[in-house]
């Protein structure tokens, strides 16, 4: 069955990628989304067997892979809790998208590739979330890098396409620059890179220290902190951010699959998965509190202000993992994972949602351009609706069980980072709540502020890309009531079983049950405020905004500009590059090596004998000549020598 | 078939066929120059048959050397002696298997097609010849003799400013030569033979081996090429034909890591423990300069030279960690890059057929006219980048493993090697394959014919198997790289103990 569930999608990518031209659009379409809803069912099946059902964990061997020395790494399937409930995630959310995207895609002359990308991501976060060792799950980690690559930058003629593309190939490469390190330096350690063995040895590395770039460090501090690194590339974290928001350049049902609900989740996962190592860590796990917090509060801000509405989505996706990453710092795994499973549905939702608006408002994303479109669009406001009161945390629908969860387990958490982590997430529940408002308002409600030729042409999408939007909204309002003992509630213990692991003392999960009365009501209270100030802003008073962004514009562009990262990074690093680059090429290797070495040399031969030999032909026969001598004189000397 | 000169027909095959085009055929008319050019072509493509022969007689389980044949030749000291390993028939059967695409790749050579054909093939025979070789003179007549019509392929069928490049080359190679020659002067007046099994057998003495090990060094280290006599590689890439970008790359490139394994290595186990660190630098200095000269370049085929040396940065550092993970990463990565960067040149050979040019701002868009091209090349890019799936992974993964081990710098700058490359390569593609056709002339550019995709496909093919299932690789050269790090191992603990021993007394 696990076979089934990770080839399948393989199988429809190859067919669809390279069978495309026989087989026609429609076909391609029909071909991958049918394999994938059929993966999605076995995924739910796999799901109740051993997660409700509690069936041990266990190994399926698929082939070898890598085996050099002590160095083995094979090809597997880790079934255990941990890894169905990514299963389910990614399964399902994939396969609605698939389905929405024979419709989005519909007028697109590249439907089979587009098919197949999706379908070869789609693999490839399988067997990320499927390794059970190390280099399985770097393999699927840069083979999700591989498609959104290749999706972002679908549209290849538009240079923005492009150029994002590789923006996020290269930003996530330099978190995998610490991931790799990490690999290294966990098989030097351990002698191996497989889950089982090294979470086994873990403890006798506790408190010992090695040399790492010349200086005497933490073992399992280290390894946690380089597999952390290539966690914020791809999750996004604070830094590592910057492709994150460009990757909207792609179509909108890759910004909800991979940007959203999946392939940004990686960084959650592998936390989660290594959780064996991290629980060893207090410092790593401080650190991982810190920049998710920091993070949700970060990317918040630059959210208030977008006025993209895919960008604002993009930036709530940043901060959303934010809250994840702080939960899973302050130990409390199952309540992140539980957040990235609500937070799969309604990200999804609000994707796919606005990737409605955008099609009614003919391929329109600014929201200063929109406006009024509820009457129009009644069935896509309904969905957007249900994604935005889920974000926000209103009662009883998802978010409000597992966001909410997160917040009290950063009051209830112990380690330094814990009341920071609080207030930044609190402040980011505000945030959240306004500018998601911000977004129904500016594009439903209010006067219609498009042409009127756009808002004739406005229409409400067809039944294949709606289909797939309610059964996300049903999963937004219910995902979260439904599985909430499962995951963090009382069975939560049964539930997880041994895919997640918490020292005896760390009593997190039990601790954030019981805290003060007001603790819980607190994101209420400002997702409340935040509703009432967007509502203020946009509905009652629209100039507020202007005044406001006239009033403080150094405070304005700062947020606009995203905190100015990208300048910066292109001032200090992309810059810097290409100069040394060029200097190199030109003064190390022209100047110095060239200059002093065969060019000069050249020189002074060519002033001798320049008159004498030309040197079309010379320099070869040159050299066969001096060869030839060589050969003689070393046949001459055993010959003749004799040297005993 | 007796296997008991089986190498020796695949050595010399090629040479025959180059022996019947000399005598037997003319090129001055289209009939004759086609004969040629498929007289060239089947001489390979036997030779490559025959060289799985070798594949499927060879006992991965067996350390030593197999398919022995040894006979007396020059005086009563010098033999002509052959067989291979499990490292050298990796190499003989990459060079056997890129050849008939050479060939095919040559179609477009319309000026002196006998000549150019009976080079290739030569250089086809001298190529194996180094591999195979079990005797230090053969392995030097081979190994520099091969340079010969590699110079008569760039100086006579190569672009503007062959004679420059061809010049560079010379004075390069002929420092390496001349002082490997003495070296080997020396070992035979130390051993007493020209036997390579029994120079690996023989201990030399410590003194000396610093000596032999900076000699080699000099010749190998230029063949490799190694930072900082790495200069006259894109110079000669740049001016070459295609095909000859392609053994340059592919194939001699990896003489200069053979002959590491096969002397520096085993034959100077202390020089070479202590001589790593400047290797280990060497080879940290290569990766990181180079892929940031790489991120600047103009010419395509200049900035896949200038990523080749990156890529054998990994190597050289793989193989002086002197461990297990090092030695059969570089050997992989050997192997892998003489299928990706090969494949690499003919991707720009094929643009370079249509429009005379390698510049990359000539081109731009090619996706809309070539989609089957801007596949492969895409394939091959991604391959080049490391990506886990294809084989440029597998090697680059095992060489940084094993230099962690030996230090955590060398490990760390080299990894930031994954991050560069990702930079050019993809640099290089968005520039020439992605965006909108916009220039004119390219505008009826065709995509790939079958002949050339006839010789893309199987790298393809090969890239990706390995990439995912590198077993047949690595199984068959572990008996023989555990042999040799275990010799190596105990060569120094010896060492180490003799000195011990001496300070106790």
């Amino acid at each position: 069955m696990y076979h089934a569930i990770v080839f399948l999608p393989l199988l429809g990518a190859l067919l669809a990628g390279f069978g495309g031209r026989v087989l026609g659009a429609k076909a391609s379409a029909y071909l991958t989304s049918g394999f994938l809803v059929l993966s999605a069912v076995l995924s739910w099946v796999a799901f109740f067997d051993v997660a409700i059902g509690q069936k041990p964990a266990q190994t399926i061997d698929v082939l070898r892979w890598i085996n050099s020395g002590a160095l083995e790494a094979n090809w597997a399937f880790r079934v255990d809790t941990l890894t169905v409930v990514m299963l389910v995630v990614v399964n399902t959310v994939s396969s609605l998208v698939h389905i929405y995207s024979i419709g989005y895609m519909s007028h697109d002359p590249h439907q089979p590739r587009f098919f197949s990308y999706l379908s070869l991501f789609t693999f490839a976060m399988l067997m990320l979330v499927t390794a059970d060792n190390l280099l399985q799950l770097f393999f699927g980690w840069e083979g999700v890098g591989l498609a959104s690559y290749l999706l972002i930058g679908f549209w290849y003629k538009k240079p923005s396409a492009c150029a994002a593309a590789m923006k996020a190939f290269i930003v996530n490469r330099i978190g995998d620059f610490g991931f790799a390190l990490g690999i290294f330096a966990a098989f030097v350690v351990f002698g191996t890179i497989g889950f089982t063995e090294i979470f086994a040895k873990a403890p006798e590395q506790l408190g010992k220290n090695f040399e790492f770039l010349g200086m005497q460090v933490d073992i399992l501090t280290t390894i946690c902190l380089l597999l952390f690194m290539g966690a914020m590339g791809k999750s996004a974290q604070f830094m590592l951010h910057t492709w994150l928001p460009d990757a909207m350049e792609g179509p909108t049902p890759v910004s909800a699959l991979i940007h959203a609900a999946t392939m940004v989740t990686a960084g959650v996962f592998l936390v989660a998965r290594c959780s064996p190592l991290f629980e060893h860590s207090p410092t790593a796990l401080t650190v991982v509190t810190f920049v998710g917090a920091l993070t949700a509060f970060f990317a918040a801000t630059v959210g208030l202000v977008q006025n993209d509405i895919k960008r604002v989505i993009a930036y709530s996706t940043c901060s959303q993992l934010g809250y994840m990453f702080a939960a899973l710092g302050l130990g409390a795994y199952g309540v992140a994972i539980f957040h990235l499973f609500t937070h799969a549905f309604f990200k999804a939702l609000l994707f796919l949602g606005s990737g409605s608006v955008i099609h009614a408002m003919s391929d329109e994303q600014d929201m200063r351009n929109m406006g009024g479109l509820r009457p129009h669009l009644k069935m896509t406001w309904l969905m957007m609706l249900i994604g935005t009161l889920a974000l926000t945390g209103f009662p009883l629908t998802a978010g409000y069980f597992s966001k909410d969860a997160i917040i009290e387990v950063a009051y209830a958490g112990h380690n330094a980072m814990a009341p920071f982590a609080f207030w930044l997430l609190l402040t980011a529940a505000f945030m959240t709540s306004f500018y998601s408002w911000r977004l129904m308002f500016m594009t439903f409600h209010g006067r219609p502020r498009a042409s009127s030729e756009v808002m004739s042409h406005v229409h409400e999408s067809p039944m294949s890309m709606m289909g797939p939007l309610i059964v996300l909204a049903i999963g937004a309002l219910l995902a979260g009531a439904l599985f909430k003992t499962n995951f963090i509630g009382h069975d939560e213990a049964l539930f997880w079983g041994e895919a997640l692991y918490r020292l005896p003392t760390n009593k997190i999960v039990d601790e954030f049950h019981h805290v003060p009365g007001w603790v819980p009501i607190a994101p209420f209270i400002a997702m409340l405020a935040g509703f009432a100030l967007s509502w203020l802003m946009y509905i009652r008073d629209p100039s507020i905004p202007g005044r406001l962004a006239a009033q403080h514009q150094p405070l304005y562009q700062f947020l606009l500009n995203k905190w100015y990262f990208d300048e910066i990074y292109d001032f200090f690093l992309v810059r810097p590059a290409m100069w040394i680059g060029r200097f190199l090429w030109k003064k190390g290797d022209g100047w110095l090596i060239d200059g002093f070495g065969p060019d000069g040399v050249s020189a002074r031969v060519l002033d001798v004998t320049n008159r004498i030999v030309r040197l079309q032909t010379g320099f070869v026969y040159h050299y066969a000549f001096a060869m030839l001598i060589g050969v003689a004189a070393l046949v001459t000397y055993f010959m003749f020598g004799g040297v005993h | 078939m007796p296997t008991n000169s089986l190498l020796t027909l695949v050595t010399f095959l090629p040479l025959a066929g180059a022996v019947l085009i000399l005598f037997l055929l003319r090129d001055d008319n289209q009939t004759s120059i086609r004969n040629v050019r498929y007289v060239s072509l089947w001489a390979t493509i036997f030779t490559f048959l025959l060289s799985l022969l070798v594949w499927s007689n060879f006992d991965p389980s067996n350390p030593g050397f197999q398919m022995v044949e040894k006979h007396s030749w020059l005086g009563n000291q010098i033999n002509y002696h052959v067989g291979v390993d499990g490292i050298s028939v990796l190499f003989v059967l990459l060079t056997t298997f890129l050849m008939p695409g050479c060939i095919l790749a040559s179609w477009a050579v319309k000026t002196r097609v006998k000549e150019y054909m009976i080079a290739f093939l030569v250089l086809e025979t001298l190529m194996i010849g180094v591999f195979v070789s079990l005797d230090l003179l053969l392995f030097y007549l081979f190994f520099e003799g091969g340079l010969i019509p590699m110079f008569l392929i760039i100086g006579i069928w190569g672009g503007a400013r062959r004679v420059y490049a061809s010049f560079k080359f010379f004075l390069y190679t002929l420092l390496g030569s001349v002082l490997m020659l003495l070296a080997m002067m020396a070992m035979y007046w130390s051993a007493g033979t020209t036997d390579i099994p029994t120079l690996l057998a023989h201990k030399f003495p410590v003194e000396l081996q610093t000596w032999l090990w900076l000699a080699f060094f000099a010749s190998f280290a230029v063949k490799m090429p190694m930072w900082p006599v790495h200069t006259w590689l894109p110079d000669a890439h740049v001016e070459a034909p295609t095909a000859g970008s392609v053994v340059l790359a592919a194939i001699l490139l990896k003489m200069g890591g053979y002959g590491f394994l096969r002397f520096s290595l085993p034959m100077f186990p202390v020089a070479s423990d202590y001589f790593a660190p400047l290797v280990f630098g060497m080879s940290v200095i290569a990766i990181v300069y180079t892929s940031l000269v790489a991120l600047m370049q103009e010419d395509m085929k200049k900035l896949i030279a200038y990523s080749s040396v990156a890529h054998m940065g990994f190597v050289t550092m793989g193989i002086f960690t002197g461990t297990v993970q090092g030695i059969e990463g570089g050997i992989f990565q050997m192997i892998s890059h003489g299928f990706i960067s090969g494949a690499l040149f003919l991707c720009v050979g094929v643009v370079y057929d249509r429009m005379h040019t390698r510049e990359i701002a000539a081109y731009g868009g090619l996706v809309n006219r070539m989609p089957i091209y801007a596949f492969t090349f895409m394939v091959f890019t991604l391959a080049n980048v490391g990506l886990p799936g294809t084989s440029g992974f597998v090697g680059e993964f095992l060489t940084l493993a094993g230099a962690f081990k030996a230090n955590t710098w060398v490990a760390a700058f080299a990894t930031t090697g994954v991050i560069l490359s990702a930079g050019y390569a993809l640099w290089l593609y968005r520039k020439v394959v992605f965006g909108v056709l916009e220039k004119e002339n390219l505008k009826t550019i065709a995509d790939m014919n079958k002949r050339e995709m006839a010789i893309l496909a199987p790298l393809i093919v090969l890239t990706v198997f390995f990439g995912f299932y590198p077993a047949p690789i690595i199984d068959a050269m572990d008996a023989s790289v555990t042999q040799l790090i275990d010799q190596y191992q105990a060569s120094l603990a010896a060492l180490e103990s003799a000195s011990q021993l001496a300070q106790a007394q």
